[in-house]
């Protein structure tokens, strides 16, 4: 490799960099200003939108990397949500957003201690069990402590404020995996995603990269459960520890594409947007479309709507193999169908593809 | 000539004042129809409860009103029928729940909000019918704080009572009997492992000790078990007379079934919700005879056995004997309200709510003055065939106890 490729390389870098900087400080500055320009509900929309766009990216920072689907979610959401109704009393509201976080680390710390040597079908069962159990062992203290359940946080902190501190979240949280990604960690994770024992073989500490991912993940739940708190002003622990929030999170980020730090964004937006006309316009069909949408995207949709697309146009510009009878396209369709699965890269899969025939990226340095 | 043609645009111009003018005026006219939204569990865990205390009493009003030609309005002067233009599904998510609320009532700007279901779920959206000035009917939710939180959310109103109303019904009933001494002191009590199971057992612990009873068997079970035999044999075992269980419905017809099969006949026996619902008397048909439970109905009332036929024949659901006739009443009172105060302005409705009572419903009167609904029934009983009221013996129409159950 010359001093020149190395020298226009790094040229490349710095301006994407620049680019990427300034697009996010435009786009950050034009969401900023939301609170002032909907109304009341479509503002309770964006809440709904940034608060699950945050759990996706924090999702996927874990999961992403690693290969191991969380289930947890829901259980750090919980947390988050429910020591602040617990605390809401004795300390101010910023400081109870503070305990939740280290409460919420603490129980990413044991857990992925003791849970993150299993493999990954026992990790996916554990991590649903877990917020279960959580939910189970606070009910139970409620009842048998305090004689009540569900708790009031009324608290001077309204819906644009919630907007905004997620919306700050939500730029953490994209920092966090930009700089991730150009990390040794980063590096460690993609590794231990790809073989675990050739991680081990190169010297890779797999525990430690594991465990410490897992955690910076949850902390970013964590708080999202909390800055939700005052939104519900009554909070029980069924509330607080709902499980489909995990499976929401797992399905935007298969939709949205794991490959890109900014693909959730294609998966949180266009199923809030599904949820919410399936809810007001053809109630009683939430719950089965979930279920479809997640068969589709498994079985169907590797690459995305986009990928799909692409794969009709590619079949309608074949010719026509009628000797093989009408079994031929049966056979054709079970074949497909018996595929194995991989993990799918969704939408921005898709565009990332398209992208990378525009926009040279600079050559790997090994 | 040119005269005539300023003549002619000075009439095109009123013309289309007038025209204009007129449109003003229609639309100071009456509205077509009163808008109604609500957003309920209609999937989901909370589904289920929904779909048997609160939707069938929707429906019903709804057509009721409908086929009497609709709400008198006397500042339009005319009946103005209801439209159910939004029925939204909050999933059993509260977080969706008070998103769908804010939407009925920010974007959609329907005339009323029906609430939700669970207490949960209405505790939690007292804030915001609170902040847009929606009467706030909600039926299904009862809470150890509700003198406080009707002065914190001034729209909201509690039809059912706080724990301890109910326990001290039971032990009017108990004490009638312990004192005659055809009742020993001993209690076996049972509660589901939740918030209803914690604050009924609390409640109806320190009401029984207070009276001078020995609670010999205290049990809690875990929501959902699949086995209560031995809880039943325990309490058989126990001595007690008087067999208490804060259940909910599907412990409820559990534990009846078990008593059944076990042969357990203590003197009273109590559980809590499901034991109203019309579908346990339907499936212990002469052996519900002399089961008591919580809440209780007096069918004699004028209109009630005409509303139990009708929400039959209209939604298919037979009503339960307590909470689904009270969600029926609180939309009479909508209704009367609307009528009283001759207008669809929420805040003139609410005012009417708290100060126009008492109102007749089906339940009885119902006088809304604290945002409480006071005076209702604490237990019941089934008697040949229908669940009907007994305790506290003060309520009009509360029915002679029939004591001792009879064995099953």
């Amino acid at each position: 490799m010359t001093s020149t490729e190395t020298h226009k390389d790094a040229r490349i870098r710095r301006t994407r960099v620049a680019a990427a900087i300034a697009t996010l400080a435009v786009v950050v500055g034009a969401l900023a200003t939301v609170p002032w320009l909907v109304s009341d509900y479509g503002l309770s929309l964006m809440v709904n939108v940034m608060s699950y766009l945050v759990l996706t990216i924090a999702w996927a920072l874990f999961s992403g990397t690693t290969q191991l689907v969380s289930l947890a979610t829901s259980a750090f959401f919980g947390i988050g949500m429910y020591t602040v109704a617990m605390l809401i009393k004795v300390l101010p509201l910023y400081a109870t957003f503070g305990v939740a976080i280290g409460v919420g680390a603490a129980v990413a710390l044991v857990v992925g201690v003791l849970t993150l040597r299993i493999a990954g079908m026992f990790f996916v069962i554990f991590g649903f069990g877990l917020s279960e159990m959580i939910r189970e062992l606070t009910v139970w203290w409620e009842i048998n402590q305090t004689h009540t359940m569900g708790r009031y946080v009324f608290v001077d902190f309204d819906t644009t404020m919630i907007y905004e501190h997620l919306l700050g979240l939500a730029v953490l949280v994209f920092l966090t995996g930009w700089l991730l990604r150009r990390s040794r960690l980063g590096l460690a994770l993609l590794v231990i995603g790809e073989d675990e024992t050739v991680a081990r073989q190169v010297g890779i500490n797999v525990p430690f990269a594991k465990v410490t991912i897992f955690i910076v993940s949850a902390m970013f739940m964590t708080l999202t459960g909390a800055l939700m708190a005052p939104r519900f002003g009554f909070i029980n622990p069924n509330f607080a520890f709902n499980p489909l929030v995990s499976f929401q999170v797992v399905i935007m980020a298969f939709l949205g594409g794991l490959q890109q730090l900014w693909g959730p964004v294609l998966g949180v937006i266009p199923l809030i947007i599904l949820s919410e006309q399936l809810q007001t316009e053809f109630p009683f069909w939430y719950s089965v479309f979930l279920g479809l949408v997640f068969m589709v995207i498994v079985y169907f949709l590797p690459r995305g709507v986009t990928g799909l697309l692409e794969d009709v146009w590619a079949a309608l510009g074949r010719p026509l193999e009628l000797p093989r009878g009408f079994a031929g396209p049966l056979l054709d369709a079970w074949a497909w169908l018996s595929r194995p699965i991989s993990l799918p890269r969704g939408i921005a899969g898709a565009i990332e593809e398209r992208w990378s025939k525009f926009m040279p990226r600079p050559t790997q340095r090994r | 000539m040119q005269m005539q043609l300023r003549q002619t645009v000075s009439a095109a111009v009123l013309a289309a004042f007038g025209t204009i003018a007129g449109w003003t005026a229609n639309a100071a006219d009456a509205p077509k129809t009163i808008r109604i939204g609500y957003a309920i569990s209609l999937s989901g865990v909370n589904a289920q409860g929904a779909a048997t205390t609160t939707l069938p009493g929707y429906d019903l009003w709804v057509k009721d009103v409908n086929d009497a030609g609709g709400i008198f309005v006397k500042e339009f002067g005319k009946k103005i029928p209801i439209e159910v233009v939004a029925k939204y599904d909050d999933t059993s998510s509260a977080e969706n729940m008070l998103r769908l609320e804010e939407k009925l009532m920010s974007q959609d700007k329907v005339d009323f909000v029906l609430p939700p279901w669970s207490t949960g779920f209405n505790l939690a959206a007292a804030p915001i019918f609170a902040k847009y000035g929606y009467p706030d009917l909600a039926v299904t939710a009862n809470s150890m704080d509700e003198e406080q939180l009707v002065k914190q959310f001034p729209t909201l109103f509690f039809f059912l009572n706080q724990p301890p109303h109910f326990g001290g019904a039971l032990i009017e009933v108990l004490n009638k009997y312990k004192n005659a001494g055809q009742l020993n002191n001993k209690i076996a009590m049972l509660s589901v492992g939740d918030q209803f199971g914690a604050e009924m057992s609390a409640g109806f612990g320190a009401g029984l000790k207070a009276s001078g009873y020995d609670i010999v068997l205290q049990k809690s079970y875990p929501l959902g078990a699949a086995d209560l035999t031995n809880e039943i044999k325990e309490a058989k075992a126990s001595g007690a007379d008087t067999f208490i269980a804060a259940s909910y419905p599907p412990d409820t017809f559990m534990l009846t079934g078990t008593a059944i099969t076990q042969g357990y006949n203590p003197k009273v026996f109590y559980t809590a919700v499901g034991t109203a619902f019309a579908e346990y008397g339907g499936n212990f048909k002469d052996k519900a005879q002399g089961v008591m439970g919580i809440g209780g109905w007096d069918p004699s009332l004028p209109g009630a056995q005409d509303y139990f036929k009708r929400q039959l024949a209209v939604t298919g659901h037979a009503p339960d004997g307590w909470a689904s006739p009270v969600t029926y009443a609180s939309l009479q009172i909508l209704q009367q309200a609307i009528e009283k105060a001759g207008t669809l302005d929420r805040k003139k409705v609410l005012d009417t709510i708290v100060n126009g009572g008492p109102w007749d419903t089906v339940v009885g009167k119902v006088d809304l003055k604290t945002h409480i609904r006071e005076t209702q029934w604490g237990a019941g009983q089934w008697q040949n065939g229908q669940f009907v009221g007994v305790s506290p013996s003060s309520m009009p129409g509360a029915q002679p106890v029939i004591f001792p159950k009879p064995a099953w």
